[in-house]
């Protein structure tokens, strides 16, 4: 049927080196996640406060990470930044755009999430002699968290999946660059690429057991 | 910084790469949501183990990256001997990747019908077909339109990546700017205002829709 023999033992062969560049791709989606959530919980609470001081930079970070490409804010990190003189290295600028995206993306999850805790909690706490930190950190954060706990799972596989977005800044290290890098040595797109698409089905796949896991044992009363 | 050598002429190529930005996004959006209303319907009506095929092939167009797709679909094009132009491989892979994520709402939206309603519709005498067109159809709507508005929205952001293939679309049309006058910065800026500018204002209508079809409810 077709005009060309496949050769599934390059793309074998090629197993190991993906592996590494699978593990790479974790680590960004990871570091991405961890300082994402941080950002994106100040995010949140700035978009709640009165002061237009928090309120706005905060509106701004937010609309710009949800109404532009996440291609466009990896370009932006790692071309535009040179016009300041500032040169990030294909990894730095890749983890940069996905933590900007991760951190617009989850505020308003975090935000949605805040807005189910009733406001009689905060006012309990605050009468059984908690500071307003004190009260966030110990009744409003723990619950919000459980809420948004599923969407942020989501997050987590949708950064994965962004992950593949740095090979067009000459990332060479995770599972795309490792693959597009032995793709223009031996030219077998087709088998090197499947290999690389069921690699990011079972991390994704992974990813989505592991948390599913994760929050039938936090999550149980 | 900010005296540029940007001319005229440079403003209506980034134009034209937007007006390609959205010709995808049209294709893609319109084949997605036939494929996906097709699905979406087919999969609310049989059993789930029934579906569990269907529901996987989906599940692999929401769980691969984009770009991968892409190159796949590109590479396999080739090989099949097809012969399609890499707008006709970017529009049908951006097509099925919609219709994956458009199945999944039009389930949703189905499923939120009740199902009394629909007995009561059918004990009316109506007959599926009108069921379907004239009770779900307009309930189910209300649910779906949101979602798909958000779903339009980001297939526009995703169609920025059919530059791997080669297609002068509105971000790679920025990057020749680039190359050719050295100011990444002022041209990626005037870049995302277009994007901001596309998608803004829908991603408002729609979250408007959303709070004002809950008070309804």
């Amino acid at each position: 049927m077709f005009d060309y023999t496949f050769q599934w033992r390059q793309a074998y062969r090629a197993l190991p080196q993906m592996l590494d560049g699978a593990l790479v791709t974790l680590q960004i989606a990871v570091l991405s996640m961890v300082i994402g959530v941080t950002i994106a919980v100040i995010l949140a609470v700035a978009r709640n406060s009165k002061s237009r001081w928090l309120y706005w930079p905060a509106t701004a970070w937010v609309e710009v990470a949800r109404n532009t490409p996440a291609l466009f804010q990896i370009y932006m990190a790692h071309f535009g930044l040179g016009s300041f003189g500032i040169y990030l290295s294909p990894f730095v600028a890749l983890l940069a755009g996905i933590t900007f995206n991760n951190a617009g993306y989850l505020c308003e999850t975090f935000r949605g999430a805040l807005r189910a805790i009733p406001d009689t909690q905060v006012r309990a706490g605050r009468s059984l002699g908690m500071g307003p930190a004190k009260t966030f950190r110990l009744i409003v954060l723990p619950q919000m968290l459980r809420i948004a706990f599923l969407p942020t799972t989501n997050q987590m596989v949708w950064a994965i999946l962004m992950t593949s977005l740095g090979v067009t800044v000459g990332m060479s290290t995770d599972l795309t660059g490792v693959t597009q890098d032995l793709n223009s040595r031996t030219f077998r797109t087709f088998e090197l690429f499947a290999l690389a698409a069921v690699l990011y089905y079972v991390i994704a796949k992974a990813v989505m057991l592991g948390a599913r896991l994760l929050a039938w044992r936090l999550f149980r009363y | 910084m900010f005296d540029t050598a940007l001319t005229l002429n440079d403003m209506l190529f980034l134009a034209k790469g937007a007006g390609v930005t959205l010709a995808i996004t049209f294709f893609a959006v319109i084949g997605g949501t036939v494929l996906g209303l097709t699905f979406g319907v087919i999969r609310s009506h049989i059993s789930p183990w029934m579906a569990l095929p269907l529901t996987f092939v989906l599940d692999i167009f929401r769980s691969v990256p984009l770009l991968i797709q892409l190159i796949l679909a590109n590479a396999f094009q080739a090989i099949a001997g097809l012969q399609l132009s890499p707008f006709v491989t970017s529009c049908a892979v951006l097509a099925l990747y919609t219709s994956a994520y458009c199945t999944e709402i039009v389930r949703g939206a189905i499923d939120a019908v009740p199902t009394v309603t629909r007995r009561a519709a059918r004990s009316l005498g109506l007959t599926w077909g009108q069921d379907m067109t004239q009770v779900v159809f307009p309930m189910a709507l209300r649910v779906a339109l949101p979602s798909w508005i958000g779903l339009t929205l980001s297939v526009l952001k995703d169609s920025a990546l059919v530059l791997w293939l080669g297609i002068i679309e509105l971000l790679r049309s920025s990057q020749i700017l680039v190359t050719r006058l050295q100011e990444p910065m002022t041209i990626l800026l005037i870049t995302g205002a277009i994007y901001f500018a596309l998608s803004f204002p829908i991603a408002r209508l729609g979250g408007r829709l959303e709070k004002r079809w809950q008070e309804n409810d």
